[in-house]
């Protein structure tokens, strides 16, 4: 189980470097699965296999594919990488890097000063994970739901649009004037193209 | 079990299973034939079964052609991608009682992660191949998929409500008496419709649409590859058959025959069912696809859901 998760962690750190260092957004993109899909294994060898099969679905299987959905449709071609090499430079990661190394230098004298191998390692099941989140922390399940229902709204009211053109066949004769209207909508096109 | 039985299992459902997704090919085409009027293929051999020896050596023996405007290590892998995912989802599948090559204890939700991971094989190698055809396809597989795996994943809760497991082996073992499919009709159907629509069958075949996008999100591909995502189609008619007979119609249970023969059956039948569905049904538009997903089978599978629920937890009150 040491052995499983140590190689899983090590795929995850180093799919994440490759994460930040990558000029083309898409690879970028597939070495962030790989990241999620190790994520994923750490938790099945922590004994939690719902969560790992919930990593796997929710962020490999249904976010990332949105986000290269979205990628996709941007169309990013060989310009942006350029652009993006621009940006990397050594003045722009050097300050980050040396305050995540003293974090890092103190999770290693952390782990080298006490016991890591004292953390106890039970299996959380689907049970265990549903009785939890709806008997002791059923309100903040609750509010996280009305979260949701606030963007779904919000994705609504954004994709709602009123037809402000209508085929001239379809358009319906109104008050009398359909004539009149119908007229109108032949004539929109042909002021775009002025 | 030793560890010998272990790797027999694994190979026998490896290579009952390749054979399987190569004999469909032929199986497809003497179907379509026989609903449409026609032979089909009878030729080469014995009721024209060497056409799949004849489809695979043509298939190796094509030019393997890259296109050099594509993102070749993308392009490559994209075709594997669909095969490996939705080979992986058959190690959870019991196919008779012990012959199973995992017995996962989140058995649906190991299903359904393959499932939302065979999304990528599409989108990746439509946007690799860098033609606006395959991209388009791309763009409708990733929506048409991405959306139905949302009522594929909530009309299977109704299952593992009735039967309190993700396990594939308790839920076979949950319909002893009577089949889910009495007792859940309404997750059946939309279990099916979604599978369809997951290994993007007629009359779902939408980011193929060979009338509108040439091929859709394969139509660079040549060769072995594009060969690759023709058995992966085929394995994933398989997979969605036999996922619905161990959900829906008790797995191996049956009377007399012994239960692989029973599984091979149910299966088969699903499998003919897939391809009568093609042979009769036209495809809808891509609009009325998504509209039809999340206008009519949303809330019918979140009505089955609360049912569902509400009379599990009455029946377990008056015990």
């Amino acid at each position: 189980m040491n052995l499983l998760f140590y190689i899983s962690s090590a795929i995850a750190i180093i799919a994440t470097f490759m994460v930040i260092t990558r000029y083309h957004p898409i690879h970028a993109l597939l070495y962030l699965v790989a990241s999620f899909l190790s994520v994923a294994m750490i938790f099945l060898s922590l004994g939690a296999p719902f969560i790992a099969a919930l990593e796997v679905i929710i962020y490999a299987g249904a976010i990332m594919v949105l986000f290269i959905f979205v990628v996709m449709m941007l169309n990013l071609g060989d310009d942006t990488a350029k652009q993006e090499k621009q940006w990397l430079t050594a003045k722009v990661w050097l300050g980050p890097s040396v305050l995540v190394v003293i974090l890092l230098g103190e999770l290693i004298w952390l782990i080298l000063k006490g016991n890591p191998s004292s953390v106890e390692i039970s299996v959380v099941d689907a049970r265990k994970v549903s009785a939890a989140l709806y008997g002791k922390y059923v309100v903040a399940v609750e509010m996280i739901g009305f979260l949701l229902m606030a963007g779904i709204v919000g994705a609504a009211h954004i994709g709602k649009h009123h037809r402000k053109l209508t085929h001239r066949f379809l358009a319906e004769p109104q008050n009398g004037n359909g004539a009149d209207a119908i007229q109108e909508i032949q004539k929109e096109p042909l002021e775009t193209v002025n | 079990m030793t560890v010998m039985q272990h790797v027999w299992i694994v190979l026998g459902v490896l290579f009952v299973l390749l054979n399987i997704a190569a004999g469909l090919i032929w199986l497809e085409r003497r179907m379509l034939a026989l609903w449409q009027d026609r032979l089909g293929p009878n030729r080469a051999g014995p009721f024209g079964l060497f056409i799949v020896l004849a489809d695979t050596l043509k298939l190796f023996f094509k030019e393997d052609w890259i296109p050099p405007f594509a993102d070749k290590k993308i392009f490559v892998i994209a075709p594997a991608i669909v095969v490996a995912s939705v080979l992986m989802t058959f190690v959870i599948i019991p196919f008779a009682p012990h012959i199973v090559v995992a017995d996962l204890n989140v058995g649906i939700l190991f299903f359904l992660a393959m499932s939302s991971l065979g999304v990528y094989s599409i989108v990746l190698g439509g946007w690799a191949s860098n033609n606006k055809y395959s991209l388009l396809g791309a763009l409708r597989g990733a929506s048409q998929m991405i959306s139905y795996e949302v009522f594929m994943g909530l009309s299977l809760m109704g299952v593992v409500m009735l039967t309190g497991s993700f396990n594939l082996g308790d839920i076979v073992a949950a319909q002893h008496k009577v089949w889910y499919v009495f007792t859940q009709p309404l997750g059946f159907v939309i279990f099916l419709i979604a599978g369809i629509a997951e290994t993007h069958r007629l009359p779902f075949d939408i980011p193929e649409a060979e009338s509108e996008l040439v091929a859709g999100f394969h139509a660079e591909y040549s060769g072995m590859k594009f060969g690759m995502f023709f058995i992966g189609e085929y394995l994933g008619v398989t997979m969605i058959s036999a996922m619905t007979v161990v959900l829906f119609f008790g797995g191996w249970s049956g009377p007399f025959l012994p239960p692989l023969l029973w599984f091979t059956i149910k299966t088969f039948a699903f499998i003919m069912l897939f391809i009568l569905l093609r042979a009769s049904l036209p495809r809808p538009r891509y609009d009325q696809l998504m509209e039809y997903g999340w206008k009519v089978l949303l809330p019918l599978v979140l009505i089955n859901l609360m049912a569902t629920g509400a009379i599990a937890l009455w029946l377990r009150g008056s015990h």
